[in-house]
């Protein structure tokens, strides 16, 4: 119907399948984030690190002059375990800053706007919100973390042969399996604090501040009560713990591989928590 | 699917639906079954309206009896009612920075609509309520009554069959009311929604409605379908005359009248179904009795009401 002839029709057309409505979400929130050009700037700059990365692992792979000279290639030039978790730590720390620059545009305009009742009337359930939401930021964070890890292995696997591969198997796994945990954490924690702070700049603020508090409190719970416990709140050294152990790299954090699979869980649970009671289409005054 | 809208058909039926929050007992006992084409919800503030829309929802649990709409339960069904259910809240409820053809397009796709409809039907909707000009403004720009319009446009934007619209007049100028007015009559004649009109504004319910359901602490303390006191208002007739009006009396009843005497010269009639007004002139004319005064009984939505408060 053309939108000059003013009258109102009703809609019996087809529908699209429930289980995919909540990609609706991240399509609309992309096209409000990437008018920000600092935003995507910063996106494409994610990326170059990857890249230093596949011309470094191509150049170790193809080191003439030492095989010329009939001596072998130097251990520190090898690319390992270490290295993918090198590159792990960078691309997360970069995925951190991403989380903190967009978290705080998630939920937080919605509660600000009380736009959850017109999401809430419709069908589409608050499950539906959280993934829709959460999943903004884990399509992002792939693309700046274990996407280009795979490509790194993919790229060193084709250099370094089968065997290589079949020897490293593992560490396409800790990407895999370390990013994914990473960006998972980051989420939840940032749609969390989107949805109990309505201001974005302090949504932001605890976003990026969360890990130091977190690491501050850990460090005096630790001092005072002399153990090593109180690391399982922080969730930088249970994220690096739960790597090196993918890795199969000890490390000083002073938690055990299960210690930290407990602390990371219990952020999990009190991030859903708090967006059980937070995501509501009508808030219950007590 | 099965929505069952016919014409007949109970929109909203309410079973002993008792809703508690915080511990407080809002709704209490509520057992109502609605079939008007426009429905008419009424009470005081604190009556409950906003709880027993927010129950049809589905935003709240019912902690007994049960909501249904068109049949279907409002929390085992939660997701096929939503479907067939457009909600325009009181409140502003919509992201400020969004323009309204974005934002709309967005409530459509969200209610199952494919991109490229919704598309059309964000257009369609914002045009239809006279948002057309001012499609591509950002919400927060908008005035109250473009607001306004704008709710109006998401709720119908997925072709409900049920709008909810809870004050859907507030802060309308009255050109801007009276073209709200007009436009949720041409929905119910034209596109056949059912609709349910929440409103402090008793001229509009009753200018809209069809039945009208009135809170107050709850709990349902009156229940009227507009349209058939309408009709019993017709039959119902004062009169004054001057002359033998005994005779008068005698011949009316014997056209099927029933009449009662409220005074000297005074009369209070009801007249049968299919009465014709010229048999009353005629007999008026054949006894020789002048007619003074004759009044329709009219009790206005307002008086309902108010009775309604009182008890």
């Amino acid at each position: 119907m053309a939108v000059y002839k003013r009258s109102y029709t009703s809609y019996s057309g087809a529908l699209t399948p429930p289980r995919t409505r909540f990609l609706v979400l991240p399509r609309y929130s992309y096209e409000r984030l990437f008018k920000s050009r600092f935003l995507v700037g910063f996106l494409v700059a994610c990326l170059f690190f990857p890249l230093g990365c596949i011309g470094y692992i191509y150049l170790v792979n193809n080191l003439t002059i030492f095989q010329s000279m009939g001596i072998p290639t130097p251990g520190f030039l090898k690319i390992d375990g270490k290295f993918f978790l090198v590159f792990m730590n960078f691309q997360g720390a970069l995925a951190y800053v991403l989380t903190a620059l967009i978290g705080p545009n998630l939920i937080a305009p919605d509660l600000a706007n009380n736009a959850l009742p017109t999401y809430f009337s419709r069908p589409f359930s608050r499950t539906e919100y959280v993934i829709g939401k959460i999943s903004v930021l884990f399509i992002l964070l792939s693309i700046i973390t274990w996407v280009p890890g795979m490509l790194l292995f993919g790229v060193q696997a084709s250099q370094a042969g089968w065997d290589w591969s079949v020897a490293n198997w593992y560490i396409l796994r800790g990407i895999l399996l370390g990013h994914i945990t990473w960006i998972l954490l980051l989420s939840l924690i940032s749609v969390a604090m989107s949805a109990w702070v309505k201001w974005k700049v302090v949504a932001g603020a605890l976003i990026l501040g969360i890990f130091g508090i977190g690491a501050g409190l850990a460090q005096i719970i630790n001092s005072i009560l002399r153990t090593d416990y109180g690391s399982m709140i922080d969730i930088s050294r249970i994220m690096y713990t739960i790597w090196s152990d993918q890795f199969g790299i000890e490390t000083s954090t002073g938690l055990e591989a299960f210690e930290a699979w407990i602390g990371f869980a219990a952020v999990c649970i009190v991030c859903l928590l708090m967006l059980e009671r937070k995501i509501r289409p009508k808030e219950i005054v007590r | 699917m099965s929505t069952g809208n016919s014409d007949n058909s109970t929109v909203i039926q309410l079973d002993k639906l008792s809703v508690n929050l915080g511990g407080r007992l809002i709704l209490d006992g509520l057992s109502v079954e609605l079939k008007g084409r426009t429905i008419g919800l009424l009470g005081p503030n604190g009556a409950g309206k906003s709880t027993l829309i927010n129950t049809l929802l589905g935003f709240y649990a019912p902690s007994m009896g049960t909501a249904r709409v068109f049949g279907h339960d409002t929390r085992a069904e939660a997701r096929l009612v939503k479907s067939l259910i457009g909600y325009m809240p009181e409140n502003d409820s919509f992201i400020a920075d969004m323009n309204a053809v974005t934002f709309i397009r967005m409530m459509a796709e969200l209610s199952g609509l494919p991109a490229q409809t919704a598309l059309e039907r964000a257009h369609e909707c914002l045009f239809y309520v006279g948002l057309g000009e001012a499609r591509y403004r950002k919400l927060g720009t908008y005035s109250l009554g473009m607001r306004q319009l704008a709710k109006l446009a998401q709720a119908i934007v997925h072709g409900p069959k049920l709008v909810i619209l809870d004050e859907p007049t507030n802060g309308l100028d009255p050109p801007a009311r009276r073209r709200m007015l007009k436009m949720i009559r041409e929905m119910r004649d034209n596109a056949g929604m059912r609709i349910v009109l929440c409103s402090h504004l008793l001229r509009d319910v009753e200018d809209t409605c069809e039945e009208v359901v009135i809170l107050k602490g709850g709990k349902i303390v009156h229940y009227a379908n507009l349209e058939e006191e309408r009709r019993a208002n017709k039959r119902f007739v004062e009169l004054e005359t001057v002359g033998d009006d005994e005779g008068f009396a005698i011949a009316m009843e014997n056209l099927g009248a029933t009449c009662a005497m409220a005074g000297k010269g005074r009369w209070k009639m009801v007249l049968p179904a299919e009465f014709n007004f010229r048999d009353l002139y005629q007999v008026a004319s054949d006894k020789d009795l002048e007619l003074r005064r004759l009044n329709y009984r009219k009790d206005t939505l307002e008086d309902i009401f108010l009775k309604a408060m009182t008890q």
